[in-house]
């Protein structure tokens, strides 16, 4: 199965999260970087983690949804949310490796990156600025996705060690 | 409620630990906006005729934290710092850029206001449920980096621990004093993000004064209603667009200014501005980029400037510092001002004095004061307790941390540069003042007048300027200045995420709906911002107050003879400060002394001042 992919390079993401404030007009129609389904989190200044939907090949958070709420995206193995059936139970959040799913401060649902059907904002905002740390791929289903299904607080622990050397292993606690 | 504003403020008396929300009329908000602006109207109503009595570092002071109606929408969100100044005993609007402004805004809060005074200390929490006092007596002495290490846990954890069910809470935003702030260092700056500070102003002590560590924030709702959403977002993305095309600026931010500024305009404060130009090649920029950048592109909040690169040492006798490039300020001030050329003692020496929560600018100015002072020797090892020669980071670095804690000769620098030179010159019977580089209380940044090629500062800039040696918001006639930084620093949005002004006024009033244009700034709110600044710079006390013209100048030092580089022989032109001064009052509508007119302070709106003002001049 051939789909598409955000692949994310931690060290090139510079913090502007813009990616946020894109992907927030698009699905909510204004900014709101607490409701974008991709969050860049910040444990520690300088060490910035895009955290978003790594769409793992056996979604565990499908198969965990008591209500089949979420579904995945034929054309673009993208998970989907049935804002209908989600009950903001959060189950998917606990299936997730990463804990990526998050409920809607508004709507009280759980929401997860849909590749804005294709052509996702936050790719297109992070190429225009030139930082590229977010970047769509074309490819193979592939098992190396749930690898970048982690949580951003571990991710950026091991990012501070590359960037920061020895000093790296103490700024996050 | 206009565009723009989350609606509130929140009020947090920490005498009575009582906190409510608060709100400003529309028409308020259209005369001062925010920021820088709206600070000054807070502080006059709220304390107003006993202004020269209260101390700035007493509980009967206030801190705000403010954002503007712009804050987080237009590029670069910034938070800006006030309250009555323990350097200039009058206000600055001090901005810092920061994620805590956007968590502010979408918690509900245009911004934080705090009186009194804790009884121990304390930490202030902002969500969207509302406001609250917490214990911070574990914070109270960490660094910098420390606070934010252990704050980034705690808040988060806290935080998931009241709604565990609706996935991961980011970090908070915050903003934070250093061991500088907690001890009451005059020129102590309000930190954010480890190396980002609100400096100018002092307003770290005013924090430290009211035992108030930091203030958090985390939001979870969106970014205020604006009057005309369409054209904003339209606004947004070609704002972006044209800073994208800022090839140059984004790929070096000033980090490459160390050498640059003093080879290329003779403008950069060398052994206490003692020269002002230098031609130490291996001080240049690349030497930073190679060795030490570790992210060539950081930014803020709804930022693609990136004029922020993350430099850190993992080798050698400082591994381990952490800080940003350092930028041009502090690669001046805390290199080739201090004697020092060595990138990576530059380097710690920034990340020391933003760890310390010391301002990069004002404690490094008053530490190369003090070694001006031990070269000439009227300071001596005995009065230090070590030798202090231009260029020994170990000595500065040893200065630094008996000014943060107010320990032997730092108690008397932890005063700031005008009020050490003061005292030092009582106990030497020499006069200091010479070798202070102030004005008006407030150290000078790192651009000289001299060479008249700075691109920033000229004759006037400081000598005038309502917020002193600031040079983020310098003077230049009156009326540019005022659509310029002080509108940017009433509207809390970031100087470098500069876009053509017409642009950024478009901007400005499709988001609050205001009818506002550029020249209604320059005559209007702009006059009105500025005068009620000076009038308060003006009444001052308790502990200094300015007289006016004699005042209103440059550091002596300035008017001497630049002694090398091409520049060498170029001074500031004193009879042109003279005219342009008068000039500049004329402007504004102030008299001959500076002091704003009767018809002025009318027009303005200004009239509470006149009884005040009609004292002043007697």
């Amino acid at each position: 199965m051939s789909s598409i992919w955000i692949v994310r390079d931690y060290e090139k993401c510079s913090g502007c999260r813009r990616c946020e404030l894109a992907c927030s007009i698009h699905h909510e129609g204004w900014m709101w970087p607490e409701a974008s389904r991709v969050r860049v989190f910040m444990p520690f200044p300088g060490v910035e983690v895009p955290h978003l939907c790594a769409q793992c090949d056996d979604y565990p958070c499908v198969d965990s949804c008591p209500v089949n709420a979420l579904s995945v995206d034929e054309k673009t193995t993208a998970v989907l949310v049935d804002g209908q059936k989600c009950t903001g139970c959060g189950a998917c959040i606990k299936a997730c490796p990463g804990a990526v799913p998050f409920i809607h401060p508004r709507d009280n649902k759980a929401i997860i990156c849909d590749l804005c059907g294709g052509e996702p904002e936050c790719v297109k905002v992070c190429h225009e600025a030139g930082y590229n740390a977010l970047r769509l791929v074309k490819e193979r289903m592939s098992e190396n996705r749930k690898l970048f299904a982690r949580n951003p607080v571990e991710v950026a622990k091991r990012l501070a060690v590359k960037m920061f050397g020895e000093k790296g292993e103490e700024v996050i606690l | 409620m206009p565009g723009g504003y989350a609606g509130k403020y929140l009020e947090v008396d920490l005498n009575r630990e009582k906190i409510k929300d608060v709100t400003f009329s529309s028409e308020i908000l259209e005369q001062y906006f925010g920021g820088r602006g709206l600070a000054a109207k807070i502080l006059w109503d709220r304390i107003g005729e006993k202004w020269d009595k209260v101390d700035p570092l007493g509980p009967e002071n206030i801190f705000l934290a403010l954002t503007g109606p712009m804050t987080g929408i237009y590029p670069g969100g910034r938070i800006c710092c006030s309250g009555k100044s323990p350097l200039s005993n009058g206000t600055v609007g001090s901005t810092a850029s920061t994620e805590f402004a956007h968590e502010l805004k979408t918690a509900g809060y245009d911004g934080v206001i705090v009186t009194g005074k804790a009884n121990s200390p304390v930490y202030i929490m902002v969500t969207d449920a509302s406001g609250e006092i917490r214990d911070a007596n574990h914070l109270w002495g960490q660094m910098g980096e420390e606070t934010i290490k252990v704050m980034n846990k705690e808040v988060r954890e806290e935080l998931a621990e009241r709604k565990p069910d609706i996935g991961l809470w980011k970090e908070p935003g915050m903003i934070y004093i250093g061991p500088a702030g907690e001890n009451l260092v005059r020129n102590a700056a309000v930190m954010t993000k480890l190396s980002h500070a609100a400096g100018y102003g002092g307003y770290g002590s005013v924090m430290g004064s009211k035992n108030l560590k930091a203030i958090v924030a985390k939001g979870r709702g969106p970014l205020p209603e604006v009057d005309a959403p369409e054209a904003v977002k339209a606004l947004w993305r070609r704002a972006h667009r044209y800073l994208i095309r800022q090839d140059s600026f984004r790929r070096r931010g000033t980090g490459y200014g160390g050498w640059l500024f003093a080879a290329t305009m003779s403008s950069e404060p060398v052994r206490n501005w003692q020269e002002e130009w230098h031609d130490e090649r291996g001080f240049s920029g690349p030497m930073f980029e190679t060795e030490f950048w570790v992210k060539k592109y950081w930014a803020d909040f709804n930022c693609t400037m990136s004029c922020m690169k993350v430099s850190c040492i993992k080798s050698g006798r400082w591994k381990g510092d952490i800080t940003d490039n350092p930028d041009y300020e502090l690669q001046a001030y805390c290199g080739a001002n201090l004697g020092i050329f060595d990138p990576a003692d530059n380097i710690h020496l920034s990340a020391l004095i933003d760890n310390l929560g010391h301002s990069g600018i004002g404690g490094a100015n008053t530490m190369g004061f003090a070694a001006e002072l031990y070269q000439r020797g009227i300071l001596t090892e005995e009065d230090l307790g070590f030798k202090l020669e231009w260029g020994d980071a170990e000595a500065f670095d040893r200065l630094a941390r008996l000014i943060a804690s107010r320990q032997g000769i730092g108690d008397i620098l932890a005063e700031g540069t005008y009020r050490a030179a003061r005292k030092i010159s009582e106990l030497k019977g020499v006069d200091c003042l010479q070798y202070a580089v102030q004005v008006k209380g407030i150290e000078v940044g790192a651009h000289g007048t001299r060479s008249d090629d700075d691109f920033i500062a000229h004759d006037i800039s400081y000598a005038v300027n309502v917020q002193g040696g600031d040079h983020t918001s310098t003077a230049t006639d009156g009326y540019n200045e005022l659509s310029g930084s002080v509108f940017s620093d009433s509207a809390v949005i970031c100087n470098f995420c500069r876009t053509p002004q017409s642009l950024i006024f478009d901007f400005a009033k499709a988001i609050t709906g205001f009818p506002i244009t550029i020249e209604r700034w320059r005559q209007l709110n702009g006059p009105r911002i500025v005068t009620l600044q000076r009038a308060l710079l003006l009444l001052g006390g308790p502990d200094v107050t300015w007289t006016p013209v004699k005042d209103d100048e440059n550091p002596p030092r300035f008017y001497k003879p630049l002694p090398t580089g091409p520049s060498k022989g170029k001074t500031t032109d004193h009879e042109l400060v003279k005219r342009k001064r008068l000039a500049y009052f004329e402007t504004l509508g102030w008299d001959e002394q500076g002091v704003p007119k009767i018809e002025t302070l009318e027009k303005l709106d200004l009239k509470p001042l006149v009884p005040s003002m009609k004292r002043l001049r007697g």
